[in-house]
């Protein structure tokens, strides 16, 4: 399941293994580690990407800047680092130069990525070991990380069958082939799937939280207009003009807090640790809950209508 | 009294209210006939019954006895006979409150024109009533505005016009003269005898407005829930 599920670590000629089969266009080698380092004087926590320039696997689109130039030290980062291009931070041993911006890299925990050329980031894991690995390393053993790495990434040729593939290398290769949607289905229903349902558990404690607060605002509002409903019933309005008044201003009250809070939401949701993706779906679910929420608040305001006496019009 | 048909035909009509020791008789044995074009004032003291009349008449307030017939149509006689009561109040009669109880988010003309389309005329035709009936008690030059913004004479003429709105021939009116001064209460009471004399209606009103007495056609006194004189 891995790179994303869970660790993966496979000899880095895979890379050239895959790259030969039939159907494949390009392959690129990949790994990945969090790391922690100091910026600006605040600890800054980032997902070290580390691939090969020139074959897939390296950032979609440079925001600002350029893409990795060199072999060695230089770093393409996400906006969110908070990094400016020009400067220059220190991983590990060695100080990088952030060259180029990208926007909306991270990883599932919401750190955001940085990538390096593939042996930096190698070297970097290596630098990162425990100081018995790097004794071993110095007496001329040869890391086993310092030649696997996490995954490869194959780019298909027009008109070739990914699943065929994918097949043959699960068959002969031994080794997990996963196409671009299984990976995205494995990140939602695994790996964000935990935060997904802590995300759902706030959702439903906020829309209780707003049913309570709708109904005792529809509530407190009928309660006001108790005079203006018995001369509604007292000039023969019926019930349901009555309920639909009540249920109107929920739905009102509803829209509104919907709208502001879509407004709301895609206004600051750049700035969130994590990406947000609303999708419009989403967002009409949402509204289809905050109806219901409304219309089942609005009981407590029509419970209290339905009581009101019409001779209660009459009179001061 | 005048020789028009009988629109509110009350006949031995008792409310009570409670039981036993705690039984209060608010209304006994009441009989009361009011023709087209009378204009009646319901008087007496606190507790009199004269409000508990007033809902019987308004088909609020199930009596505990007697018959009530309204614009030719008996509608209790032991018990409701007419399952819609909301219905028979909006086909038969108009209430005029002591404070205009317009509603606040509607213009005049709309407060006018609500009746209209709860009895179901289209709304081309409800505010072109609406805006006959604003004419017809000169108040038409405020129809866009707001309940807050009227006078309380103009504010009270909305809601005469509201209560003639769906032409119904029995017009309640509870105090409809306590919030204005002794000059404006009788325009409002000139212009109800007008209307109960153009448009064959009764009007029948709960007050406690001396000034006003004498533009009734009848003093109808109640006390103890009796008929003292009429």
């Amino acid at each position: 399941m891995g790179p994303f599920a869970e660790a993966s670590n496979i000899p880095l000629t895979t890379r050239d293994a895959v790259a030969r089969m039939p159907g494949v266009a390009e392959a690129g080698a990949i790994n990945f580690q969090n790391i922690e380092a100091a910026h600006a004087g605040a600890s800054l926590r980032l997902y070290v990407i580390g691939y090969e320039p020139e074959h897939p696997g390296g950032p979609q689109r440079i925001a600002e800047g350029r893409g990795i130039g060199t072999s060695h030290f230089e770093l393409v980062a996400d906006r969110k680092t908070g990094l400016l291009t020009g400067e220059t931070i220190r991983l590990g041993r060695n100080r990088f130069v952030v060259v180029g911006l990208v926007e909306g890299a991270m990883n599932a925990g919401g750190d955001p990525a940085v990538y390096v050329t593939l042996s930096d980031a190698m070297a970097l894991q290596t630098e990162l070991d425990p100081a018995a690995q790097r004794v071993q390393a110095a007496r001329g053993v040869v890391s086993v990380k310092s030649a696997s790495v996490a995954a490869v990434i194959a780019r298909m040729a027009p008109g070739a069958d990914v699943d065929l593939l994918a097949a043959t290398v699960r068959q002969w290769k031994h080794l997990a082939a996963l196409t671009q949607a299984e990976q995205e289905e494995i990140l939602l229903s695994s790996v964000v799937d935990l935060a997904r349902r802590q995300i759902g558990l706030f959702l439903g404690i906020l829309l209780s939280v707003s049913a309570v607060v709708i109904a005792l605002i529809i509530y407190t509002m009928t309660m006001e207009k108790l005079k203006q409903i018995a001369t509604l019933k007292l000039i023969g309005a019926p019930d349901r003009t009555i309920v639909a008044l009540i249920v109107q201003q929920a739905l009102i009250l509803g829209a509104s807090g919907w709208g502001i809070g879509l407004v709301l939401i895609l206004t600051v949701k750049d700035y969130f640790p994590r990406r947000v993706v609303l999708e419009p779906f989403n967002a009409m679910v949402l509204a289809g809950i905050i109806f219901a929420v409304c219309i089942a608040a609005s009981g407590l305001g029509v419970r209290a209508a339905m009581k009101v006496d019409p001779a209660t019009a009459l009179g001061s | 009294m005048t020789d028009g048909e009988i629109l509110i035909d009350v006949k031995g009509v008792a409310k009570h209210f409670g039981d036993g020791e705690t039984r209060v008789d608010a209304l006994r044995d009441v009989d009361l006939q009011v023709r087209a074009g009378e204009v009646i004032a319901l008087l007496g003291p606190s507790g009199s019954g004269k409000t508990t009349l007033l809902n019987v008449i308004g088909c609020i307030l199930a009596p505990s006895a007697g018959k009530v017939t309204l614009d030719g149509e008996t509608v209790f006689d032991g018990q409701w006979l007419r399952r819609d009561l909301r219905r028979l109040r909006l086909d038969k009669i108009g209430f005029i409150f002591q404070t205009h109880n317009l509603l606040p988010f509607l213009t005049a003309e709309e407060n006018v024109a609500v009746v209209l389309d709860l009895a179901g005329w289209s709304v081309e035709k409800g505010r072109a009533r609406a805006g006959d009936l604003l004419g017809y008690l000169e108040v038409d030059h405020r129809a866009a505005a707001k309940p807050a913004l009227l006078s309380g004479g103009e504010a009270q003429r909305v809601a005469i016009a509201r209560a003639l709105a769906n032409r119904p021939r029995i017009i309640l009116a509870d105090e409809p003269t306590a919030a204005l001064d002794g000059k404006r209460a009788g325009l409002v009471m000139d212009l109800l005898r007008k209307l109960a004399v153009e448009q064959e209606a009764c009007i029948v009103t709960v007050t406690h407005d001396e000034k006003i007495f004498d533009r009734f056609d009848r003093l109808v006194h109640l006390r103890d829930g009796r008929l003292a004189d009429a």
